[in-house]
């Protein structure tokens, strides 16, 4: 069974005086087979947010469908196996994370040995032991975070979605994070999050969703995604006889820069690396490396953004 | 369990809440004063410290309803506590329910404590316990409920800033209706007629539930009107409380 499925999932909203519609996701086609790691990608505005809030039932789809662990959106033994962590979470600030994790352990219908366990487990795992007896709102932005995370974890999830779940966190924070998610993958469980940030997660994840304009433009493992489009090709070559170079110029995207002895030449794709290798094989040069350069998520998320670009 | 889980932490939070003490304070404090003013300058007339108290319960009590009704939803949205619960196993409609019991339990707390105030304070002058004097009270907390159960539906697709408005206009309209459907029979034209007789259908009576005169003066008390009374309230509240079960079911958390 899959964990996530949605079909041509959509939401628009209407905003203003005029009703204007604005929409915020459209036509979502997604799949997350059971104990998959799914990073969800997408620049500042892209429809992350909207997804999940879509998928945990905050907001109410204006097209499409989606299922979670095989049943309806909303449905509350769907519920009791999911974990959430919503963008930048906000808690009853006058208790305190104790009290707070102990009342949400009620609401997942834990009884109160269950809870105290869980709660000093999860406190550990977190490390938030020190500040569970202070109250919320003298909470850090990375204390929040962490505790959200907790309170994503109380009812032993089958199946988790976060919402930029490294975001407010230092650095050691987000390389606890990283191991929370490998932990919960190798617990057998399914991890939904999305993210802006690729070194998050290009090493947790299985498969990347790449989400721009509220429209999913790519999936599957980031490096194929990613690989598939080359943005260019280094040949590292030395005894290049310089009569030849003037043949060169027109394959080459960048001026020629030497490193001592060598030069480095870069060219654009496949056909342009062919005709440069024969060209210096002919002229007897050197070839040290042919290096191609995959694009970055950045020059992805770019190249997406006007989608009418040749 | 769920409601109840619900219910009790909107208690806490009620409790934590520096208004609801002031709110409280202030309240004795009136009783107290009223008391000592009433022994001083007319000799400790019982009517009036029991006119009084009964006034300072009802006006404290609607205070705190619409105090803290007015952001028992809404506060819950803009503050983005919601997404953390209504995303747990629970059914909407529970956090609903939580919602208000709640604080109709912080209500029925702070109505206790002013009521036991006034029934002390009259037990002293009389010595003799007043069953009106409770039963007053007891319709006094049925209004409150109902009350609440408005800023409740108010709170469930407006901001505080609205919801206040709208549940003290209603208030309001709720005192004047019987009045004004009074006023035009006896007074207005056809159509004055048939609007104030709308009017009072349409907007909850709330003069129906004040028994003051009858603890204070010592009328005789109808319990058959009391009963139809106390159905009126029931009915209002139920409907009001499923109103707003029915409108927080269909909305979208931005
Ligand atoms: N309540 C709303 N009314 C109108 N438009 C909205 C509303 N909420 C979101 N949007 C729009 O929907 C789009 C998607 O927003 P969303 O919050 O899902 O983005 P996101 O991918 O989570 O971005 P970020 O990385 O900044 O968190 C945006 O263009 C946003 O302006
Ligand atoms: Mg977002």
């Amino acid at each position: 069974m899959n964990a996530i499925e949605t079909e041509k999932l959509g939401k628009e909203h209407r905003t203003g005086f005029w009703r204007k519609r604005v929409c915020a996701l459209s036509q979502l086609d997604l799949t997350v087979a059971e104990g998959e790691v799914f990073g969800y990608l997408g620049p500042n505005g892209a429809g992350k947010t909207t997804t999940l809030k879509l998928l945990m039932g905050l907001l109410r789809p204006t097209s499409g469908d989606a299922r979670l662990l095989g049943r309806p959106l909303g449905d509350v033994r769907a519920k009791q196996q999911i974990g959430f962590l919503p963008e930048q979470p906000s808690f009853y600030d006058y208790l305190t994370g104790r009290e707070l994790l102990d009342f949400f352990g009620q609401l997942v219908g834990l009884d109160r040995s269950l809870r105290r366990e869980r709660v000093e487990r999860l406190a550990r795992q977190l490390r938030i032991e020190s500040a569970l007896e202070l109250q919320i709102r003298k909470y850090s932005k990375g204390m929040l975070q962490r505790l959200g995370l907790a309170q994503a974890l109380l009812n032993d999830p089958r199946l988790v979605l976060l919402d930029e779940p490294m975001s407010g966190l230092d650095p050691l924070g987000r390389r606890e994070v990283r191991d929370l998610l490998l932990r919960l993958k190798s617990e057998g469980r399914t991890v939904f999050f999305s993210s802006h940030i690729i070194p998050d997660v290009e090493v947790v994840c299985d498969r990347v969703g790449i989400l721009v304009g509220g429209r999913l433009v790519a999936q599957g493992p980031l490096d194929e995604i990613l690989l598939a489009r080359i943005a260019s090709i280094e040949v590292t070559a030395s005894q290049v006889p310089p009569e030849i170079m003037g043949e060169l110029d027109h394959l080459l995207v960048t001026r020629p820069v030497s490193r001592g002895e060598q030069l480095l030449l870069t060219v654009r794709d496949e056909g342009a690396l062919a005709e440069l290798v024969a060209r210096l094989v002919e002229a007897k040069a050197a070839i040290h490396a042919i290096l191609p350069h995959r694009e970055s998520l950045e020059e992805y998320f770019l190249r997406h953004v006007e989608p009418r670009e040749v | 369990m769920t409601v109840a889980a619900i219910a009790l932490n909107t208690f806490r939070e009620a409790v934590r809440d520096r208004i609801l003490y002031a709110i409280l304070i202030f309240a004795l404090v009136m009783l107290a004063g009223s008391t000592i003013l009433v022994t001083i300058s007319v000799g400790g007339e019982v009517k009036i410290i029991k006119d009084l108290g009964l006034a300072c319960i009802s006006i404290f009590g609607t205070l705190i309803a619409i105090f803290l009704g007015i952001g028992l939803v809404s506060k819950e949205i803009e503050r983005r506590t919601l997404y953390t619960i209504i995303t747990k196993p629970i059914h909407r409609y529970q956090f609903i329910l939580g919602k208000y019991l709640g604080l109709v339990l912080t209500l029925l707390v702070n109505v206790a404590v002013m009521a036991l105030g006034l029934l002390g304070l009259a037990y002293l002058w009389e010595g003799v316990s007043s069953v009106r004097l409770f039963l007053a009270v007891l319709f006094i907390f049925l209004e409150l409920m109902l009350v609440t159960a408005l800023a409740l539906l108010f709170s469930a697709f407006s901001s505080p800033t609205l919801s206040a408005i709208f549940t003290l206009s209603l208030f309001v309209a709720g005192h004047l209706s019987g009045d004004l459907r009074l006023f035009a029979a006896r007074f207005g034209g056809a159509v004055t007629k048939l609007s104030a007789e709308t009017l009072y259908f349409l907007l909850p009576n709330l003069s129906r539930l004040n028994f003051k005169d009858q603890a204070v003066h010592g009328f005789g008390v109808d319990g058959g009107s009391m009963g139809l009374s106390f159905l009126y309230a029931i009915f209002h509240i139920a409907a009001l409380v499923l109103a707003a079960m029915a409108i927080f079911e269909r909305r979208d958390f931005k």
